[in-house]
């Protein structure tokens, strides 16, 4: 019966050890921002931190997920990448169905905390597992070079 | 419902028995009439089913704080109707955009006019009558203002949420007027007076962001995926691996041992035509997705494969390439093409033929449905394109009359024409009626799931015969198509393209050649045959647009050129002259085929892209156009293919004349999305069978763009803008010209000719 800290706050779940992250925050505790693309670590829909690093939660067994920060995208406006990655995206207007965007930022995020200049390429090794059908492929670029520089200038 | 796709005008009108119209009944049934059965007169929205409604008394509501609540009556996909249209409707109206709320209609046509996001056709249909809607709320706002001051209405304008009389500088808000404007008689059509084009606020300005932007970024928007009730179980269900197969047995003894499953529920097999019906099989019920999928994973099945279980695409290709090269059935014919074509010296004829394959819509959320059937009721919360279908479709069902089933339409993750087909919502519902009363039931396809069982884009053999002179005049064009018709989903055996499907981009061109032949092969379909993004476009534009570089490459001549002297003048073209034809239901005299906006996006996409420059060795151009869903659309392609034939594509110009822009960001939006889904489909994306089973099951080896591939540079040049106009498709008209513009380009990079999608590397 693992406890999970999500975004800061403790979480009780009664769940078998291998049951992916992503199905115990969406169903069983409501947390619908991460979304179901793939299953299988190919689409990046499910994208959230453990410990600040993206990881794939449809893959991620709850068990490998206890005792560590679990940060998604419901906890992303009061992260201070977040935020700016978030207010990018909108002035961006990147989303269309917006199905994927949820992992677009958690990942965006994610690089952006590692690497606060990204380079076009490695703007692409770090987006490369996260798809958009809908094609916002040249948004998502320009709001992620738009937070870089946004960060740089220290940051609102 | 019945969904009515009138395949042909002139046939009718000329009184013969030819034309056919696909009529989709209630229960997915289809029947086939002839045409003159329907009536002819009816276009556009009107030919739809549930047509138009512009009553601002549906669409409009004002409250006493002056917030002003919008319908959305079309549900939104990615393409930003949900915004766009409430966009319009407050433009007219004169409410401030940051004082609007918009909210989701739920299915009823008989409400609100037609309600299918499908077919590129909501700005098209819905521009006018949401005009008239905003309209007639301001005549009302105004005419409520005027009564309280006791001055004529011609005296009050409403400006800005509010209604002022300038002369004594009285002014009242919307919210205070409410009431009384409500009260108001609605205005008649002939009593409106719309605004001039110069005193718009929105429409056309980019100054209004999609609804759901804020919600997308946090997290916080609602997908079909996304919703929840309490007592909530979850289903996913295991299908014949073929089309028309059947459950021969099944244990589901281990199944129901998986911790958190609750019950196992047989799918009942389509009967007939697939139509909208499930495919069949064993649901499996959990208290969560998770213990669903890992129930269906123990279920022991054994399959009859029925009568497509042979289907191979290796042998399909060989037999639809052989379908296409022998005589079929012609469905225009100007001059004598065959016999210019024997005539001509050897020197004088070339042909080529292309291949697509299947294709996959794969939208980033899956299907899904969520059903409560209680006390005689039933409700539906669903990411559907087509809501008043999904009603059918569960009204059928559980033999509820429609009025007793509430479909809530919630965001889609994509469509592409996946979701106007409502089979995953039957299911839903299948599976609610063998829980206890009151269970809701969260019908979930995974992705496997969704790779196996789509509608899915035909697969199509091309083959294009031309005789060109010494002096690259062509004198004769032959277009066969082979491929299996959307007709087979609704009726069993359908065989052959239909006129709706021959005149996207085969039928309908509007070149300059006096002998001109178009055939359509019969060939059976052995798999569920959908739409998908600008359907027959693809294949018919694909073949068609590499042709004419082919044709310009051997007449030595420059593709533009060639391809501006094909066409010919400015000139407008009644579809109907060329053949019988469709015309995407649209009148031609309102909508003919105009070469001279045709003209217009191909020097825009060519002067985008700086056509004719030099480029470093291995890099190429290539250039296609099309004219579809009432809009015109031409792309450049920059590829650099190095030493191993890998290619990469450096920049996309991409140039519309879609009449009207309404909101002009959402267009580029549109155009910028299908040319990263055209580069797709061109590059990497591929459906087979094996066994009659398709053999690519999720994003691994059914491949679409990532970012790394896609792009860095899409350039949109937006053309025209002709406010007089009427207005042509959005969604779908980006995506035929972009395959053929890359293999065009691969061709200027490296002299290979690619004629076969998808691209993979170019060898
Ligand atoms: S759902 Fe996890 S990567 Fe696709
Ligand atoms: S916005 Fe639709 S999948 Fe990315």
């Amino acid at each position: 019966m693992p406890q999970l800290n999500v975004n800061g706050q403790t979480r009780e779940v009664d769940v078998p050890d291998d049951m992916p992250l992503l199905w115990v925050l969406r169903d069983e505790l409501g947390m619908t921002g991460s979304k179901f693309g793939c299953g299988m670590a190919l689409c990046g829909a499910c994208t959230m931190h453990l410990d600040g690093a993206p990881v794939r939660s449809c893959v991620t067994p709850v068990s490998a997920a206890a005792g560590r920060a679990i940060s998604t995208i419901e906890g992303m406006e009061s992260d201070r990448v977040g935020q700016v990655v978030q207010q990018a995206w909108i002035e961006n207007n990147v989303a269309q169905c917006g199905y994927c965007q949820a992992g677009q930022i958690m990942t965006a995020v994610g690089l952006l905390k590692t690497t606060t200049a990204p380079t076009e390429e490695q703007i692409d090794g770090a987006m490369g597992g996260n798809i958009c059908r809908c094609g916002t492929y040249p948004r998502i670029r320009a709001a992620i070079l738009q937070a870089a520089d946004r960060l740089a200038q220290g940051g609102e | 419902m019945s969904t009515t796709i009138q395949l042909s005008r002139r046939r009718f009108l000329q009184g013969s028995l030819g034309a056919l119209t696909l009529a989709v009944t209630a229960g997915g049934l289809v029947t086939i009439v002839r045409a003159a059965d329907a009536d002819s007169k009816k276009y556009g929205a009107d030919s739809m089913p549930g047509g138009t409604v512009d009553d601002p008394l549906v669409f409009v509501s004002i409250a006493e704080d002056g917030t002003v609540t919008i319908v959305a009556h079309r549900a939104e996909m990615g393409t930003g109707v949900r915004t766009s249209l409430p966009m319009v409707v407050a433009d007219e109206m004169e409410a401030s955009w940051d004082r609007v709320r918009v909210v989701q209609a739920e299915a009823n046509e008989a409400r609100y006019g037609n309600q299918n996001v499908d077919g590129s056709r909501s700005m098209r249909h819905f521009l006018m009558p949401m005009r008239r809607a905003g309209a007639a709320a301001r005549q009302m706002l105004e005419a409520a203002a005027a009564a309280r001051w006791s001055v004529p209405v011609a005296e009050v304008k409403a400006v800005r949420h509010e209604v002022v009389h300038p002369s004594s500088g009285r002014r009242l808000g919307y919210g205070e007027l409410a009431a009384d404007a409500a009260r108001q008689p609605v205005p008649g059509t002939e009593q409106l007076k719309l605004k001039a084009r110069a005193d718009y606020r929105y429409i056309g300005k980019n100054q209004v962001r999609l609804v759901d932007l804020e919600a997308i970024g946090k997290g916080q928007a609602t997908y079909g995926m996304d919703m929840r009730l309490p007592g909530m179980v979850y289903a996913v269900v295991a299908r014949p691996p073929v089309v028309g197969g059947k459950l021969r047995r099944f244990d589901s003894e281990k199944a129901l041992a998986v911790p958190g499953v609750v019950k196992v529920v047989e799918i009942p097999a389509f009967q007939g035509a697939p139509a909208f019906q499930p495919l069949g099989g064993v649901a499996v019920v959990a208290r969560n997705t998770w213990a669903a999928i890992k129930g269906r994973e123990a279920l022991e099945i054994e399959w009859d494969d029925g009568p497509n279980g042979g289907y191979d695409s290796a042998d399909f290709r060989e037999a639809l390439t052989k379908a296409s090269r022998a005589t079929g059935k012609t469905i225009r014919d100007n001059g004598d093409a065959v016999s210019v074509w024997n005539d001509a010296a050897e020197t004088e004829r070339f042909a080529a033929d292309y291949y697509i394959p299947h294709l996959a819509h794969a939208s980033m959320e899956p299907p899904v449905a969520t059903v409560q059937i209680k006390e005689g009721r039933a409700e539906v919360w669903t990411s559907v394109q087509n809501p008043e279908a999904a009603r059918t479709a569960v009204a059928t069902r559980l033999k509820l009359k429609p009025e007793d089933v509430k479909v809530n339409v919630l965001l889609l993750g994509g469509g592409f024409g996946r979701k106007s087909k409502p089979d995953y919502v039957d299911e839903a519902a299948i599976v609610a009626r063998a829980m206890p009363e009151g269970t809701p039931v969260k019908l979930v396809w995974t992705r496997e799931d969704d790779i196996h069982h789509d509608y899915l884009h035909t697969v199509s053999a091309e083959r294009l015969e031309a005789v060109i002179d010494k002096s690259g005049k062509v004198r004769s064009w032959l277009h066969r198509s082979a491929a299996p018709t959307i007709a087979s989903l609704f009726a069993e055996g359908a065989k052959g393209q239909q006129l709706f499907e021959s005149a996207m981009s085969a039928i309908n061109m509007p070149y300059r050649i006096p002998n001109v032949r178009v055939e359509t092969a019969e060939v059976a379909a052995h798999a569920r045959i959908g739409w998908f993004r600008s359907v027959a476009n693809i294949p018919h534009a694909f073949a068609a647009q590499c042709f004419i570089a082919e044709l310009a490459h051997r007449a030595g001549k420059d593709h533009r050129q060639f391809a501006l002297d094909l066409i010919g003048p400015a000139r407008q073209i009644d579809p109907g002259d060329m053949a019988d034809t469709w015309n995407y239901t649209e009148s031609p005299e309102r909508y003919p085929y105009d070469t001279g906006r045709l003209r217009g996006v191909i020097e825009a996409a060519c002067q985008g892209a700086k056509w004719g420059r030099e480029l470093p060795r291995g890099h190429g151009l290539g250039l296609a156009f099309c004219y579809s869903f009432m809009s015109y659309t031409a792309t450049v392609v920059e590829v650099a293919v190095d030493e191993k034939g890998g290619v990469r594509v450096l920049a996309v110009d991409m140039a519309m004349d879609c009449g009207p822009q309404i909101n002009p960001e959402r267009i580029r939006a549109q155009m910028e999305g299908g040319a990263v889904m055209g580069l797709s489909l061109a590059l990497t994306s591929e459906i087979t069978f094996e066994k009659g089973r398709v053999k690519q099951s999720n994003f691994h080896d059914y491949q679409v763009l990532r970012h790394n591939a896609s792009p860095r540079v899409i350039r949109t040049h937006l053309v025209n803008d002709d406010h007089d106009l009427p207005p042509g498709g959005v969604g779908e008209p980006p995506v035929p010209p972009v395959a053929p513009a890359l293999c065009n380009a691969i061709f200027a990079a490296t002299g290979k000719r690619v004629r076969s999608l998808p691209v993979g590397t170019v060898t």
